[in-house]
């Protein structure tokens, strides 16, 4: 308990600013790679990297540090995009890490290069209410009712946000049968969206933290993880008669790799995502893995959910589903604006 | 001379509003400051030392200094220039110039922030010389230091002008004919009179650099440990569910606004008598 010098020594070196600089601290690892990843992903790859830290050194005998940096999936692609030197993306979806390749900085075929759609794990949504469910919450039609609050990020910046809104838009298809009737219950619902945060994080703490909103439509390991870090007896899980099965998919950047001669380390790095232990690590944060024997593991962990994917002909895939919903005037800004 | 007695409103009145003005106070800016410390030592001192001393508190706190520290010189040095051109000469364009000076307080942080990556970012218009040559800019501490160097520029040059510009340069132009050659008048003559509003303007750009979120947010790219400021890091750690140690680092800033706060009570009361004495 003799420690207290030290808060008061930092607020001092705080107050006395203005003439000191301090270089930043070197740091001694032989290969620095950097993830930038999306938001949910913070505790996951936290310890991923340590994980990936420990077997790269076992077989290479270099010491490797990974750096991360988290945010909304679009965001994050965009910064990628103006330079943010990443030597892996793990973004929130497909769509994302194909605008980078656009502009040349990953090979078009990317998503060809590491199994299952460069997915190593994946998730859905869900719905995360109030202990109890106090007002009844229990399929995307009471979403829409008058009086409900619903928490969303921003479909513009937030990948997660993209895919609870086509998992919606997944279900009032089906129930409505038509795209104008699945416009307006999407406008409907859309209407019950208090606040729109940038990214999945900023929409958990919102509805957990601030008490804001009834239902946060959520991915279901952020659901899983804010029940684990704030309390099992505050809130509870909802799952929908149909969702929407979300591919968070990995990339290596290959214009940054091979400027700065991290390819080999960045390479070893995505596939450990795929190995035995990169997978219990993936489902220990409440992501589905994709392989068997360790989803076998876990079964009991994750509810069995009706999934519609988005290479279904109702989507037509990443590109054209984000060109027809979410670029400028398409049907998000319609609904949104309306 | 008592000042209620130049106000005819009865004592109810009086105390009603005073009364008003105090739970606004109270409620508004002492209550959320007192919550933050209460948050932040709401495990102990040891907790809230170790969520100082944690690597990545601990590099967001160096790169705030040292960001600091750039801009801080970089717009005191700007800012005396600046306030030296405006009042001691005459030139065409003058009040244009103040009003660019102005510019950073009418435009969001985060346009501003955005600007910069405009410029700077690999699509921007320097980008790609930028990168071919080795250069980080965009998401790296220049840029950064580019973000609030442009928010924070406003603060020494507005502090100086209005000062100088009541001063006049008749005590320069004494010593000039007293045959002082430039940088002696500078020294001598200019720095003294103005020293103290210099000093308050340092004040609030120390502060406000420490401080800002939005412009550094835009260019910062949020790279633990080596890109994020003491707010950015704030924020961090309340969204992984780190409450108490993010009510800890943001106490550093809360402290700042402390030490701010009396440090420009007292340059006030500096700046006042002399304004009295003259």
């Amino acid at each position: 308990m003799r420690l207290n010098f030290g808060p008061a020594a930092a607020a001092a070196l705080i107050a006395l600013v203005g003439s000191v600089a301090s270089p930043a601290p070197v740091r001694a690892a032989d290969v620095t790679l950097l993830n930038v990843s999306y938001d949910p992903t913070r505790e996951l790859y936290a310890k991923f990297n340590e994980l990936f830290a420990h077997e790269y050194q076992a077989q290479t005998g270099k010491s490797v540090e990974v750096k991360a940096s988290h945010g909304g999936s679009g965001k994050q692609a965009r910064s990628v995009i103006d330079g943010l030197d990443a030597d892996v993306v793990t973004l929130a979806l497909a769509y994302d890490i194909d605008a980078i390749a656009d502009r040349g900085l990953i090979a078009p075929d990317w998503q060809k290069r590491l199994p299952d759609n460069s997915s190593p794990y994946t998730s859905t949504i869900v719905f995360l209410v109030r202990k109890g469910n106090p007002k009844g919450i229990k399929d995307w039609d009471d979403l829409v009712k008058p009086g409900i609050q619903v928490i969303t990020p921003n479909p513009k910046t937030s990948g997660g946000a993209r895919w609870n809104y086509l998992a919606g838009w997944a279900y009032a298809l089906r129930k409505y049968g038509s795209e104008d009737k699945a416009k307006d219950y999407l406008a409907a619902l859309f209407r019950n969206v208090p606040v729109l945060d940038t990214g999945a994080r900023g929409s958990t703490i919102t509805f957990t933290e601030r008490g804001v909103g009834d239902v946060l439509l959520a991915w279901e390991n952020e659901a899983f993880l804010s029940q684990r870090e704030l309390g099992a007896d505050k809130f509870d899980i909802v799952v929908p008669s149909l969702s929407i099965l979300a591919e968070p998919p990995v990339a290596v950047v290959d214009k940054n790799v091979d400027r700065k001669g991290t390819r080999a380390a960045a390479e070893a790095y995505l596939k450990l995502l795929y190995s035995k232990e990169g997978q219990k690590l993936a489902a220990e944060n409440f992501y589905r893995p994709r392989d068997p024997e360790i989803a076998a593991q876990y079964r009991d962990q994750f509810p069995k959910v009706d999934l519609v994917t988005i290479d279904d002909p109702i989507f037509g895939g990443w590109r054209k589903a984000q060109q027809t919903h979410f670029a400028d005037g398409g049907v998000f800004d319609q609904i949104y604006s309306n | 001379m008592k000042p209620e007695s130049v106000h005819a409103e009865p004592a109810p009145v009086r105390r009603a509003v005073i009364a008003a003005a105090a739970l606004v106070v109270g409620l508004f800016i002492v209550l959320p400051l007192v919550n933050v410390f209460a948050q932040a030592l709401s495990k102990g001192w040891a907790a809230y030392a170790s969520a100082l001393v944690e690597p990545d508190a601990l590099a967001a706190i160096e790169l705030t200094l040292l960001v600091t520290a750039l801009s801080v010189g970089l717009n005191a040095a700007m800012g005396l220039v600046m306030a030296w051109a405006i009042t001691k000469f005459s030139f065409p364009g003058k009040s244009f110039l103040i009003t660019l000076i102005d510019l950073p307080f009418s435009v969001s942080p985060v346009i501003a922030g955005l600007v910069f990556v405009l410029l700077f970012g690999a699509q921007g218009f320097f980008g790609g010389w930028l990168i071919d040559n080795g250069w980080k800019i965009i998401f790296a501490w220049p840029g950064i230091t580019l973000a609030t160097v442009f928010v924070t520029f406003p603060f020494v040059a507005r502090e100086l002008i209005p000062l100088m510009q009541e001063q006049g340069t008749a005590e320069e132009e004494a010593a000039v004919t007293l045959g002082a050659d430039g940088w002696r008048v500078f020294t001598r003559v200019t720095l003294p009179n103005i020293r103290w509003a210099l000093l308050y303007g340092v004040l609030l750009c120390n502060a406000r650099a420490m401080g800002e979120f939005g412009a550094v947010s835009v260019v910062s790219g949020h790279v633990r440990g080596e890109t994020n400021t003491i707010p950015l890091q704030v924020e961090i750690l309340y969204n992984e569910y780190q409450f108490q140690a993010s009510f800890a680092v943001a106490s550093l800033l809360a402290l700042l606004a402390i030490v701010t706060l009396l440090a420009k009570a007292a340059l006030e009361a500096r700046i006042g008598a002399r304004h009295r004495g003259h």
